[in-house]
Formats: C-alpha cells, sequence, structure tokens
C-alpha cells in the first residue's frame, strides 16, 4: 500500500515539475521576454529537470537573466492567446506531455497530451492528479515569489539567482 | 525593510515587515552570524575549527557554542548510521553541513528578542519564514530548480516554518557520505521543511548524504517533509509536501 500511495504522489509531482519546469518558471524570469509560440514534439527528451531549460521555447535572455522575479508587463504581446506544446517528459511511470494555453501571461487551459496510461492504477493516478494539478498550477501563478531556498550559494551563483534580484527590489 | 549582507560567505537577506527602522535589531542579528563564523568557518586560519584541525586546540578547551553544535552534530551522525559526517573528505573537523542553519536559527532569535515576528530570513538558500509578508498571506518560497538558478520546482507557502537545501549544482559535490568518505551521489537536490531551520538544514544534508532512501528516512523519523530531486530528473517526496504548495493567492 505503501508503494502505491508513493507512486501517485511522485507521479503527481512528476506531472507539477512537467508543468513547473515548462511554463510556470516563465514568470520568475525576465519580464521581458515575450513568450514564444511553439510546438516542440521532441519525445522522450530524458530528466524533468533538463527539460526546464529544453523545453523553453525562446532563446535564452543573455546577460539579463537575474531580471525582476515578478512578471512586469510585458510590451508586445501582452494579451495575444498562444498555445505552447511541452517537451514529453519521461517520467518514472511513463511519458507525460501538456499544452498549456496563455493569454498574455495568464495560463487559461492546460491539455494533457499524454499520461501514462500502461495500466488501469495509472490511470486512475493521472485522472486524479492532472485536475488537481490543473488547479494548483493556476494557483501557483498568482503567488509571488518572496524568497528562493537553494543549495549554498557561491556568489557568482547568488549573482545569478532569483534571490538576488528580489534582494535588489529592497 | 531588507537588509543584505555578505556573512559566512554567503549572501544574508533580512526582509523584515514589521512596522519601524530595524536597523540595531538587524546588526545584533549579522554580529550573531559573525560570530558563529568565527566559531566554524573552516575557510579561515583563525577560528576555533581550524584551530582544532591544526589540533592548537582541544575539544576540552573549545567553547560552549562549539559543544553545543558538535553535540547535536553527533546525535545526527548517529541517528543516520554514519551518513551524516562532522568530518570532511580529509577527515578534518567539518561542521558546514549544521553551521548555517544554526547560526541562522541564532540571528532569528535576535530577530525575535527585539519584538519582530514578520520576517523572512535568507542565508545562502536557507530561509526561515516568520509571520506574515503581509497580513493573511504567507511568505511563498520558491525552490530553486537543479538546473538554473531562475527557475523553480515548486512554491511553497510557509508561515513559521523553514526550507533549507543541499545540492551539488553550486558547489559540485562537496558533501561526503560518511559511510563511505566518498562524495554522496544519488540526488541532485534534497529541500527540507521544518519548523526549526537547523534540523531543516542537517535533514538536508544527511538525506543527500544517504540518497534517496534518506527522503522517506527523514519523512518518517522527523516531523518535516522532503522534495528531492534524483540525478535522473526525478521528483521524490517524503512526508507532506502538497500541503506546502502555495495555494491560491
Amino acid at each position: 500500500m505503501k508503494q502505491r500511495k508513493w507512486r501517485g504522489t511522485t507521479l503527481f509531482l512528476s506531472i507539477l515539475a512537467v508543468l513547473g519546469a515548462t511554463f510556470g518558471l516563465k514568470f520568475y524570469s525576465t519580464g521581458s521576454q515575450p513568450i514564444a509560440t511553439t510546438s516542440q514534439s521532441a519525445a522522450g527528451t530524458g530528466s524533468t529537470s533538463t527539460d526546464s531549460s529544453g523545453a523553453a521555447p525562446s532563446p535564452s535572455p543573455s546577460g539579463t537573466s537575474a531580471a525582476a522575479p515578478a512578471p512586469s508587463p510585458s510590451a508586445a504581446a501582452s494579451t495575444a492567446v498562444q498555445t505552447v506544446t511541452g517537451n514529453a517528459v519521461q517520467t518514472r511511470f511513463g511519458n507525460v506531455q501538456v499544452k498549456v494555453t496563455f493569454s498574455g501571461k495568464t495560463i487559461t487551459k492546460i491539455d494533457v497530451l499524454q499520461v501514462p496510461q500502461e495500466s488501469g492504477r495509472d490511470q486512475e493516478i493521472a485522472s486524479y492528479s492532472v485536475p488537481i494539478l490543473q488547479q494548483e498550477v493556476l494557483q501557483s501563478q498568482s503567488a509571488r515569489v518572496d524568497s528562493v531556498s537553494g543549495a549554498t550559494y557561491t556568489s557568482d551563483g547568488y549573482l545569478q539567482s532569483v534571490q538576488s534580484a528580489i534582494d535588489k527590489l529592497g | 525593510m531588507r537588509y543584505v549582507e555578505t556573512v559566512m560567505g554567503l549572501p544574508i537577506s533580512f526582509d523584515i515587515r514589521d512596522e519601524g527602522d530595524h536597523r540595531p535589531a538587524v546588526d545584533e542579528a549579522f554580529g550573531e552570524l559573525r560570530r558563529a563564523d568565527s566559531i566554524f568557518s573552516t575557510y579561515r586560519p583563525d577560528t576555533e575549527i581550524s584551530r582544532l584541525n591544526r589540533a592548537e586546540l582541544t575539544l576540552d578547551a573549545a567553547g560552549d557554542q562549539f559543544i553545543e553544535v558538535l553535540s547535536l552534530a553527533e546525535k545526527f551522525s548517529t541517528v543516520s548510521g554514519g551518513a551524516f559526517t562532522l568530518h570532511d573528505a580529509d577527515e578534518r573537523w567539518d561542521l558546514n553541513g549544521i553551521v548555517k542553519g544554526w547560526a541562522a536559527d541564532q540571528a532569528a532569535g535576535v530577530l525575535r528578542s527585539h519584538g519582530l515576528h514578520n520576517f523572512c530570513l535568507n542565508a545562502g538558500g536557507d530561509v526561515i519564514a516568520a509571520g506574515h509578508p503581509e497580513p493573511g498571506r504567507p511568505w511563498n518560497v520558491g525552490v530553486r530548480s537543479p538546473e538554473s538558478p531562475e527557475s523553480m520546482i515548486a512554491v511553497v507557502a510557509l508561515t513559521d516554518m523553514s526550507v533549507a537545501t543541499s545540492g551539488s549544482y553550486e558547489r559540485g559535490r562537496h558533501i561526503v557520505d560518511g559511510r563511505t568518505r566518498r562524495p554522496a551521489h544519488g540526488l541532485t537536490s534534497v529541500s527540507v521543511i521544518s519548523a526549526d531551520l537547523t534540523v531543516a538544514d542537517v535533514l538536508a544534508t544527511t538525506v543527500y548524504a544517504m540518497g534517496e532512501v534518506g527522503v522517506g528516512w527523514a519523512a518518517e523519523r522527523y516531523d518535516c517533509a522532503v522534495l528531492a530531486v534524483t540525478d535522473a530528473g526525478d521528483l521524490l517526496d517524503g512526508g507532506d509536501v502538497r500541503r506546502w504548495l502555495a495555494p491560491a493567492a
């Protein structure tokens, strides 16, 4: 029973990571970077964490990447509706892939394209996890980050970090 | 009011939301952190721990604070079967796995003794979230992605709680598994949420040293929640992590 409980929770968190890493994180990085429309379909691009950078559809903002953690109004595309399809990410239970619709920087819809379906139990977990997950991702989008926990910074690491930007806000 | 200084080689910030000018309290709190550094820093030659390592000082002559932290560290070393170690790979005393959390707890104690209740203390990535940033709202603390300092794997909402993170992405695989005396492997990031930052800090280091089995191990024995990322990029949870995920604003 414990194994099954873990499995559900782990899957849930895996899906959360896919969503969070792929989409939610945009809101903590440079506010001036418009969200590009893309349709990446590289299936099975490895780990969740690899995906967090690999799925970023637009070129990484050079130099200014330690900028404001809170979303700031984007001049362009502030209300444009765009759809972004994330990479399929391998979890220990199977692939997870989502499609997110943005209105400007607000997530308005999340479609789950792939969840593990090898067994009835997987489907049960996925059908349970995903709706809650959608809710929680939508909710966490509105959460402004006050501070950041991470492995002990080097000074370089600190200067590149969101925490540095937060501290600069005064 | 936000105050940032570098102490112990770490950027340390206090974000204080109680009304008023808290410079005296903050100065005293930073003083507490500097005092800890003057005892425990392995990077400075004049500290108690460095003198112990050069055999210029014996444990009998060590100060009360050194003994307090040492005793606490020994307890965790014992319960973890030696995974949490008090020594570095070269067998020198090294209490860095506990000192940061402990020192930050002391600093938070100073702020509380000045009547402050609503502040967020970030000591190089270890966070004490006291009270509220504004009435009715918890502190939202992002847990950094191992992949990027700009990305979060989760946002947790905390009131009078702490979160500490150990990982290999900033300083390499510097955490030693005391059982093998070799760099720990298996996890790239471990975050522990607990009421007490000292406990969170030690457990983050311990779980990192133990690898994947450490996640459930810590959650079963301590009142904490653990969120870890494996070398393969999978997320692992121990305890009730979801309880802390940021709610609707």
